[in-house]
């Protein structure tokens, strides 16, 4: 068999197979055997697909059939969902959507030649990989984590089958959105991810989390008709439904701005871009593992990975433009917000939103330079914030809480979880580590592209970037003089996967030249030609981060050797002398002891994040009117 | 590569790079004797002797060490080698980017070994500097792209041998840096941190945990730290390799330095808030107009390439 | 060598004065006595200081953070009296929550008596703590500067 068949329809097995299982024993070892096979699936795939220069796969009419068959039950499921929630907008927008696919589909006005279905270049496969491993990864670690989960929470109903048939529907359907061709596959997959992403937010079914997980739909499926109008537009007037055909229209000089914009917007969309933030924080109810694997390492990627590829066409045009622009100022807004919360999953959300809106401005600016940063910016991060996820979730259950807060002194309290964290947040943003590689590339990308609006988005944003992963840092560093015990509850599902993600953060920073020229200078190749631009960060450079690297883990390693023995006089801290004999406490006025309390900084006062969100999404909204109007300005013309 | 080869090519940066490592704390301690004399002065007293700044690392390195936990101190080492490991990149003439990243690395160890303290003071301190890092990073930033799009590189290396002196391009940059400049030195307004000054509200912020030989090492690391900051002011009149214009950096440099001695004299320290809106305040009118303007300018690749 | 007397950092404490000797103590700092030509700097912080200069008789209610900053001031240290109440208790010596004098809690070097003390005579007392403090510097053993000798610091610490 075909290991892209496999990757789509294999994932379908366990999702029907766990819908059925009820006992724990069988769902473990379930779901360990197939996330193993999905991951070693998905690098089958990829070395079975490494070398040929076009992967292409035809396959049966009734195939699309099937899906649009599919899809109309979906659409009327959310329809009578929607209804039953008095939910009319989301009724409007599916039935604009379904009327519109419909009547595209069967009118025998439409004429469109037969597309080409399946298509894997590198980009696709990186993807696969991505998916195929860190959801693998994902799907371990949600084990153990639902169980204690349930635990925890007694008063919640147990829906555990539904949570694993769903992430498994989840894996296949994201396979599809990577390695389709066809925009209307792309569109159908699409849309799977949409109502699976509703499934796992509404997970607890409390109000609360049916609201947020209404707020993800609607405005996926917002998106959603923005990509059917693409879809339909592109058919009519080109006669074809094919992602590439409309790349190669595009760089020969056709009008292709309306597609592009309709795609570009649900790309948008998908990755949270403001104004349409808000539905990616309010998905932060779900189970942590969906928050890691739809809500940052994947789901979210579509809609990036979409813009990737749309990239070329975008560059130098109005539609290009637009992204920038809303990728720059949901970058630096995202940063900004992310300083005023202290709920760990907030904080990551929003980096999510940042980190996304800066490979969005990567694609929009479209040049060789910058989709090398935003391929390299989407492999990072993908692992380096599931990694968080994950650290966090495990944390939570371990503390009752996930305030960074309340993370205070984990250095001594659980050392392990530590520097799992410390990895992650390093990975995030610190020199010599990953992401600030694709940051800096970015940076050069910006610069080069002239923009200099998106150039002061940019370093504005990354100085933000660095208070507020600094300051977690801090909270975690801190030694307590006094431990406090901590219930660890960390399962060995748990384990397993931090452990992987961990190495795998580490190692993609000494590794990263090799992904570079293995992966992604063959695609900018594919696209761009000759003039695709190799190694953006010169060897010399390379070179001396390989020595920062070096003397970051020897060093460290070093000191400890030659500090570990040595006796060191430990006194209390200074506390203006009014110490007790305890760190923790101070003698307060009326000569009783008190409690130290150590608070970060929010600076919500100064930052006022709701009104910040309100004018960004203001500006992005105007953004993209005004080239919306540049567009129907055209139409009309 | 042989070793004489790799010699011809490297061998310049190497050598600058050693004299920095050897020579820098020399520089930076007279520069903070120079300081603390001046200082004195304009207060209208006479002040230490030059050598001040020695006697008194010198003197922390007698004293007892004692420390909060080990960590911290382990914190402050790694601090100090990242600082020489920065400054020696510059002088070995590589990236301004990688620099500034290196750069930020060893300020956060230094923060870091603030927060493993655990203890109010140095925690607000802690915290307090890394608002000050926030507030002056885009400005730095910022000046790093100047400088390619004036000279149309990163590389010191390469800017060195520029056509022209970046400063003919970047001048509204070169003021907006010299304001950050003030925090990087720790200087009132902006020493909201630390300071040199005894008696201040959080006593002494992020280095009150820190006695004996650490806080011997942050002294030696600041010297350091004042020595590459200097040479980056240079930097922006450097041009075709010319050891006057050289000279003449190195006295603007200075220049600058005065006028920072005598701003930290004259103005009390502000508020957080101020602090960060006024920096980046001007790192944002600066950057933008300054490098629109060379965007326009140029048209095509840098003029001075 | 002995940089210790070249680089003094004082730390000044008001134990229950009257704020006049503290006074004198800041004006030592003025362009008129300008003690940081000898390298003198008011560090307001106990783990950077090596002069401990305790004005005021000390009382119940301070006891124990004239102890405590006494405490966290790493070694070689020295204690100077300054004024007649940290010397004897002065015109407090009375009073019911008054210790008597700085003796009575840490062990003084050097008395600077005066009511209040003259920043001259608080200038003397300094420099002739100096010589108390490189005596103490000659005393400690050279390895306790490397920290190994582990025994606990006098207050317990939090080891
Ligand atoms: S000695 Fe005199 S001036 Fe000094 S504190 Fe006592 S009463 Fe006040």
């Amino acid at each position: 068999m075909d290991p892209v068949y496999f990757l789509l329809l294999f994932p379908l097995l366990p999702a029907l197979v766990l819908l059925a299982v009820r006992n724990d024993r069988v769902r473990t070892a379930v779901v360990w055997a197939s996330a193993l096979i999905v991951a070693g699936a998905s690098v089958w795939m990829a070395g079975r697909y490494y070398t040929s220069e076009y992967s292409l796969f035809d396959t049966h009419a009734w195939v699309g059939t099937a899906m649009s068959a599919l899809k109309t039950l979906f659409a009327i499921a959310v329809a009578i969902y929607a209804i039953r929630r008095r939910r009319f907008w989301i009724v409007l927008i599916v039935a604009a959507q379904e009327a519109l696919s419909l009547w595209f589909e069967f009118s025998p006005a439409v004429r469109v030649e037969e597309p080409l279905n399946l298509f894997a270049d590198k980009l696709a496969i990186a993807m696969v990989l991505i998916v195929g491993v860190v959801g693998g990864l994902i799907a371990i670690y949600s084990l153990g984590y639902m169980r204690t989960y349930h635990r925890h929470h007694p008063e919640l109903k147990d829906r555990r089958p539904l949570f694993y048939s769903v992430v498994f529907v989840f894996l296949s359907a994201m396979f599809g959105i990577v390695l389709s061709n066809n925009l209307q596959w792309m569109y159908f997959f699409w849309e799977v991810t949409t109502l699976c992403s509703f499934l796992l937010i509404g997970y607890t079914r409390t109000e609360e989390a049916k609201r947020n997980a209404e707020r993800a739909l609607g405005f996926n499926l917002l998106g959603g008709l923005a990509f059917v109008g693409a879809i339909v537009y592109e058919g009519l007037t080109m006669g074809t439904v094919d992602l590439r055909k409309l790349l190669v229209y595009g760089a020969s000089g056709y009008d292709v701005l309306v597609p592009v914009l309709l795609l570009s917007f649900a790309g948008m969309v998908k990755s949270a871009q403001l104004p349409f933030s808000s539905w990616l924080l309010g998905a932060m109810v779900a189970p942590t593992p969906t928050s890691a694997l739809l809500h940052s390492s994947t789901m979210v990627k579509a809609g990036v990975f979409l813009l990737l590829k749309l990239a070329p066409v975008l560059a130098g045009h109005a539609s290009g433009t637009m992204v920038v622009l809303v990728g720059g100022i949901t970058f630096l807004v995202g940063s900004i917000v992310a300083i005023t919360h202290s709920d760990a999953k907030n904080v990551l959300a929003y980096s999510t939103v940042a980190n996304l809106g800066l490979i969005v401005a990567c694609a929009g600016v479209g040049t060789s330079e910058a989709v090398w940063a935003g391929f390299l910016l989407t492999i990072f991060h993908a692992v380096a914030k599931s990694l968080m996820f994950l650290s966090v979730g495990t944390i939570e259950h371990s503390l009752g809480s996930r305030d960074i807060e309340d993370m205070h002194g984990l250095l001594v309290k659980w050392p392990a979880m530590a520097i799992t964290i410390a990895i992650g947040i390093a990975g995030m943003f610190l020199a010599p580590f990953g992401m600030l590689i694709s940051k800096w590339a970015a940076m050069k990308a910006f610069i080069d592209s002239r923009n200099v609006v998106i150039v002061l988005l940019l370093v504005f944003g990354s100085s933000a970037t660095l208070f507020f992963w600094v300051k977690w840092l801090g909270k975690i560093v801190a030694v307590l003089s006094h431990i406090e015990p901590v219930h660890k509850e960390a399962s060995l599902d748990e384990g397993t996967a931090l452990a992987v993600l961990a190495g795998a953060t580490s190692l993609m920073c000494v590794l990263f030249p090799v992904v570079s020229s293995y992966l992604i200078e063959p695609y900018l190749f594919g696209v761009f030609g000759p003039a695709a631009t190799g190694a953006i960060i010169a060897q010399s450079n390379i070179t001396v981060m390989t020595m920062m690297l070096g003397m970051v883990v020897v060093i460290p390693a070093a000191l400890y050797l030659f500090m570990h023995g040595r006796k060191e006089t430990i006194v209390p801290t200074y506390l203006a002398g009014a110490n007790t004999r305890d760190d923790r406490y101070f003698v307060d006025a009326h000569q009783e002891p008190r409690r130290v309390f150590l608070s970060n900084w929010y600076m919500t006062g100064f930052f006022q994040p709701e009104r910040l969100l309100r004018w960004s999404g203001v500006a992005s909204i105007l953004t993209m009117l005004t080239v919306a109007a540049i567009a129907v300005g055209g139409l009309l013309r | 590569m042989n070793v004489n080869a790799f010699l011809a090519a490297y061998g310049v940066r190497i050598l600058s790079a050693a004299l920095y490592v050897l020579l820098a704390p020399l520089f930076g301690g007279l520069l903070a004797g120079v300081d603390r004399r001046i200082t004195a002065r304009m207060q209208g007293r006479k002040g230490p002797p030059l050598l001040q700044p020695f006697y008194d690392v010198a003197k922390l390195f007698e004293k007892r060490r004692v420390s909060v936990n080990k960590l911290q101190n382990f914190f402050v080492v790694l601090f100090l080698v990242f600082l020489v490991f920065t400054g020696a990149l510059f002088f070995a003439g590589g990236d301004l980017l990688l620099f500034i990243f290196a750069f930020t690395l060893a300020a956060l160890f230094f923060i870091s070994a603030a927060y493993a303290a655990n203890s109010p003071y140095s925690a607000i301190g802690a915290e307090r500097e890394l608002l000050q890092m926030m507030a002056y990073e885009p400005m730095v930033l910022l000046t790093a792209v100047g400088f390619y799009m004036a000279t149309g590189s990163f590389q010191v290396g390469d800017i060195l041998f520029a056509k022209g002196p970046a400063v003919a391009s970047i001048p509204a940059l070169f003021l907006g840096f010299c304001y950050v400049l003030t925090f990087k030195f720790r200087k009132s307004p902006f020493d909201l941190s630390t300071s040199h000054h005894g008696h201040q509200e959080i006593v002494k912020g992020i280095t009150t945990e820190f006695s004996g030989s650490s806080l011997a090492l942050i002294e030696i690391a600041h010297w350091y730290e004042a020595t590459f900051l200097i040479a980056f002011v240079a930097l922006f009149f450097v041009w075709g390799g010319n050891p006057w214009s050289v000279l003449l950096g190195l006295g603007v440099a200075l220049v600058v330095y005065f006028l920072e001695i005598l701003i930290d004299n004259t103005f009390a320290r502000v508020k957080w808030q101020l602090a960060i809106q006024s920096a980046w305040i001007v790192a944002g009118t600066t950057g933008f107009l300054n490098l629109l303007v060379l965007t326009l300018v140029q048209g095509g690749a840098g003029w001075l390439s | 060598m002995a940089f210790l007397k070249r680089s003094p950092w004082m730390i000044h404490y008001d134990g229950s004065s009257c704020n006049g000797c503290d006074i004198e103590v800041l004006a030592c700092l003025t362009p008129v006595y300008d003690v940081e030509r000898f390298g003198i700097v008011n560090t307001g912080n106990p783990k950077h200081a090596d002069i401990f200069l305790l004005t005021g008789a000390v009382n119940e209610q301070n006891r124990e953070v004239v102890r405590n900053i006494y405490d966290q001031m790493p070694e070689p240290k020295v204690v100077v009296a300054v004024g007649i109440c940290a010397t004897s208790g002065g015109i407090f010596r009375e009073c019911y929550n008054i210790l008597g004098g700085a003796d009575k809690v840490l062990p003084v070097d050097v008395y600077v008596p005066g009511c209040a003390a003259r920043p001259e005579s608080i200038i003397d007392g300094v420099v002739k703590a100096l010589a108390v403090l490189e005596e103490k510097r000659r005393a400690l053993p050279p390895r306790a500067r490397r920290g190994r000798r582990a025994e606990a610091s006098a207050q317990g610490g939090n080891a």
